[in-house]
């Protein structure tokens, strides 16, 4: 009996209209509207706005964060309400890097951020090491959150947290985590954190090229996110997530160890969290510790509920939905985003448990059935 | 005319209790020259009687006459000699509210020259309190003396002092450059060791009640909490926004008074009390009605939906108040404080939160172990079905334990207006902490959220002491976070046999 070989069972995973519509996905995102954006003159109706990139180029890093919540809650039932902290350091790993390399261009004109000479430290903090790699600050961005992750989720899971138990201390840890990065002393610019980047690798950061560059990059990152859940799902690991979900006590009396697959998937779903927070800094060109905000985290968790949990386009659909209503109240009316906000949390728990996609599958059947 | 005033002054004079002062001295404040003034005003102001203090008070009051019945006249420079004096007589003043409050002012700056007038007024003296209080201000003016012996004298009547000034003296004191006798300076060093100590169990102590104060206020955020989420099982993120509805209504209530009861504003705290907690009910009730009894049972649904609802109601008490934090005043009776040591001063208004947190307290347990309604809510907890079978009208249940549990919260934010900032995020500080609370007492207990709520508040304080606000608070989170590790069941757990719950 032959294994049939990873690729095969990889890249079979995802069926044959899903590599369709990634492929359509691929063709907008990489090619499509950089070209829009890029070669169309300004004037044109058909020209993208560097406002348009710079928004979906956000929302789509909020997908990978969306798609990483919903391994951990859709698939497996754990709800993470720290999801942020995970986002966030893998944002001030790589936004370590865009504070050196701003260089001498700081409003001081000093080899250090402009915090540390503002704050009067003399040299860089330890652990600001090796910053001005690219390289080094990738391996931060895989490594930090990841970490973090392995080590609270081997405790966590190993004596058998579970439930709203996990969900609150989680909550505890981002919340000690922005109370911590809210500290000068912390070195990680306090209330401000990182802003005013100048360059990557030695580029302008605020070039068109360079902001399609990171839009195609996260576009790429997305769909390779989806890809590697829909195999991950499919397979026997993801066979044993669900009935940890479903049945954790059970998966246990037929031999099963829950604790590996739980801190594999959780600590994978954290190392996609950090990469979706390297790639945002430099489109959003900020990261401060309110991302780390307990409320923050709590709205990925919105964006996987409204698209549809257990299902992988649900959250993606979800982050667009929520974070283009945020775009579109904020501006047009501020004073009733929070409403909306609150009223959908309410709205898909009490009506919708499977989100759009599950309300759109239920029309679907009911129009085979008629 | 004029001589008969005088003499019937001079007869005032004798016939009172006066025939102790020096007449000498009586009459030399009439004198031409402010020196021979200043001279007859200490030389009286020493003398420690109380005809002396009656005398300078008329001399200051202007209505003091010469022997020719005219008034003594006094110019800036004998005014200011004269108050001075009058501080320190003050000591013998018979109210002793007046002789406590002035020795505190003397010991504040006390002066060598004071000596001997501060040992008269101590042997005078027959309050204990004040008394002790003489003894180290007169060893303060007496610890540089020219004698050893006094010196030494003063340097062990300091060991029972309890202020941080008199630490540094006594530490000076006790090196060889500023002393030359070994018995002086070892018997100052002793001093010196006994008001350290004295003074640290005062900090320690004023550390513990700072973390009780705070774990009241942990423990009225919390105890709501302990029930619609440990009894009932209700995830209630929405229990912050309660607090803030507490606070908007003594906010309310505030208002109310000052515009119709303003002879009666400072008793708009107590008014507040029912207000708020029938306020925080009724919107519990609503919650519960519209929304969460759809979820029972799905604790994470429950958890999202009741985020949403809380930032609803963020977003009306913006609309409503305006985004900006509100101003609540203590009342008259609540500010000052209540001075246990010199160094230690408590706060008026944090030892009324731990007496009201005491009294919701009591009331808590008094509902549920002393009530028909308490055991109907204990019953449904442990047992929904069976509590159903026998007539215990569960989904009323459901709706009372959580509009009591609401009130509550509504109750902490009364007290919360008191000493936090009133605003429509207010409540979202409190969640976090109020949910370590619980978990940390052990769900469906109310025990254990009050050891924890206490506990809490005290190692907060203490790590707060040497390491900062924001490092004590990360601190005490990890700390939650490791014990929950270790216990998930928290400090009391409920004994089972439930393999999941």
């Amino acid at each position: 009996m032959s294994r049939t070989p990873f690729i095969v069972r990889f890249l079979g995973a995802t069926p044959k209209q899903g590599w369709i519509a990634i492929a359509i996905a691929a063709a907008i995102t990489l090619v499509l509207l950089p070209a829009l954006h890029l070669l169309v003159p300004a004037s044109s109706p058909f020209h993208v706005s560097a406002y348009v990139i710079t928004l979906v180029g956000k929302i789509m890093c909020y997908a990978i964060v969306a798609v990483a919540m919903d391994l951990i809650w859709g698939y497996t039932g754990i709800l993470s309400l720290g999801h942020g902290v995970f986002f966030a350091l893998g944002g001030y790993a790589f936004g370590m890097y865009l504070m050196r390399q701003i260089g001498r261009d700081g409003s001081y004109q000093s080899d250090l951020p402009d915090f540390m000479v503002f704050l009067d430290w003399k040299a860089l903090p330890w652990y600001w090491t090796g910053s001005d790699s690219f390289l080094w600050s990738l391996l931060l961005v895989l490594v930090v959150p990841a970490l973090v992750a392995l080590v609270f989720g081997f405790f966590a899971f190993r004596s058998r947290i579970k439930g709203v138990y996990f969900s609150i201390i989680t909550q505890a840890l981002t919340f000690a985590a922005m109370l911590f990065f809210f500290r000068n002393e912390t070195g990680f610019g306090g209330n401000n954190g990182f802003t005013d980047f100048k360059r990557i690798l030695g580029h302008s950061i605020t070039a068109p090229e360079m902001r399609v560059t990171l839009f195609a990059l996260t576009a790429a990152m997305l769909l390779g996110t989806l890809v590697l859940g829909r195999y991950l799902v499919t397979s026997k690991f993801g066979r044993v997530l669900a009935a940890i979900r479903d049945a954790e006590s059970r998966v246990m009396f037929i031999g099963y160890n829950p604790l590996h697959y739980k801190l594999f998937i959780w600590t994978l779903s954290a190392l996609l969290c950090g990469i979706a927070g390297a790639l945002y800094v430099p489109q959003v060109g900020i990261i401060n510790p309110g991302e780390m905000s307990p409320a923050n985290s709590i709205e990925i968790a919105i964006w996987v509920a409204v698209g549809g949990r257990a299902t992988l386009v649900g959250p993606v659909l979800g982050a667009f939905i929520v974070n283009l209503a945020k775009s579109f109240f904020t501006v047009a009316f501020p004073e009733y985003w929070l409403f909306f906000l609150g009223a959908l949390f309410v709205v898909v728990t009490l009506w919708l448990p499977d989100g759009v996609v599950g309300l759109w599958r239920k029309l679907r059947n009911k129009g085979v059935a008629a | 005319m004029r001589h008969f005033f005088f003499a019937l002054l001079m007869l005032c004079l004798s016939l009172a209790a006066h025939a102790a002062l020096d007449p000498a001295a009586v009459r030399q404040l009439a004198a031409e020259e402010s020196d021979d003034k200043i001279a007859a005003i200490q030389k009286l102001a020493l003398t420690a009687e109380p005809d002396a203090l009656a005398l300078l008070q008329q001399l200051a009051d202007g209505t003091l006459k010469d022997e020719n019945g005219e008034d003594i006249t006094i110019n800036n420079r004998v005014r200011r000699e004269l108050d001075g004096a009058l501080a320190v007589l003050k000591l013998i003043d018979p109210d002793t509210k007046v002789r406590y409050k002035a020795v505190k002012e003397i010991a504040t700056n006390v002066d060598a020259g004071m000596a001997p007038m501060l040992a008269r007024a101590r042997d005078r003296e027959t309050e204990p309190k004040i008394r002790a209080l003489l003894i180290e201000v007169h060893a303060l003016a007496t610890l540089k003396d020219a004698d050893p012996q006094i010196r030494l004298a003063a340097a062990k009547a300091l060991a029972t002092s309890a202020d941080p000034n008199t630490k540094a003296l006594l530490k000076a004191q006790s090196e060889p450059a500023n002393e030359t006798e070994v018995d002086v300076r070892r018997a100052a060093f002793q001093s010196y060791l006994a008001v350290k100590d004295r003074l640290t169990l005062a900090e320690t102590l004023g550390r513990i009640f700072s973390g009780l104060s705070l774990g009241s206020i942990l423990l009225l955020a919390a105890l709501g909490l302990a029930i619609t989420y440990g009894v009932m099982g209700v995830i209630n993120m929405a229990h912050g926004e309660l607090l803030m509805i507490g606070a908007y209504a003594t906010y309310g209530m505030q208002g109310l008074f000052r515009a119709h009861f303003p002879a009666h504003e400072d008793w708009y705290l107590l008014a507040a009390v029912p207000v708020a907690f029938f306020a925080a009910a009724a919107v519990g009730i609503l919650l519960e009605r519209t929304v969460i009894r759809w979820l029972y049972g799905r604790a994470l649904e429950t958890l999202l939906a009741t985020w949403g609802l809380s930032l609803m109601l963020i977003q009306a008490a913006r609309v409503i108040f305006g985004a900006q934090n509100v101003e609540v005043a203590n009342p008259e009776w609540m500010s000052g404080g209540l001075e246990i040591l010199p160094s230690i001063v408590l706060p008026l208004n944090r030892i009324v939160i731990v007496g009201f947190a005491l009294f919701v307290l009591v009331l808590v347990w008094v509902l549920m172990n002393r009530t028909r309604l308490g055991m109907f809510v204990r019953a449904v907890t442990q047992n929904r079905g069976m509590a159903g079978c026998v007539g215990v009208p569960t989904g009323r249940i459901d709706t009372v334990a959580f509009a009591l549990g609401a009130g509550i919260a509504g109750l902490g934010g009364v007290a919360l207006s008191q000493i936090a900032n009133v605003g429509p995020d207010m409540g979202q500080g409190y969640i976090v902490d109020s949910f370590m609370v619980v978990v940390l007492g052990g769900v469906g207990q109310l025990a254990g959220a009050v050891w924890a709520a206490l506990g809490l508040g005290i190692v907060t304080k203490f790590i707060e002491s040497w390491a900062g606000a924001v490092i004590a608070k990360i601190v005490v989170l990890v700390f939650i976070i490791m014990f929950i590790q270790k216990r998930p069941q928290g400090l009391f757990a409920l004994k089972g046999r439930f393999v999941e719950s």
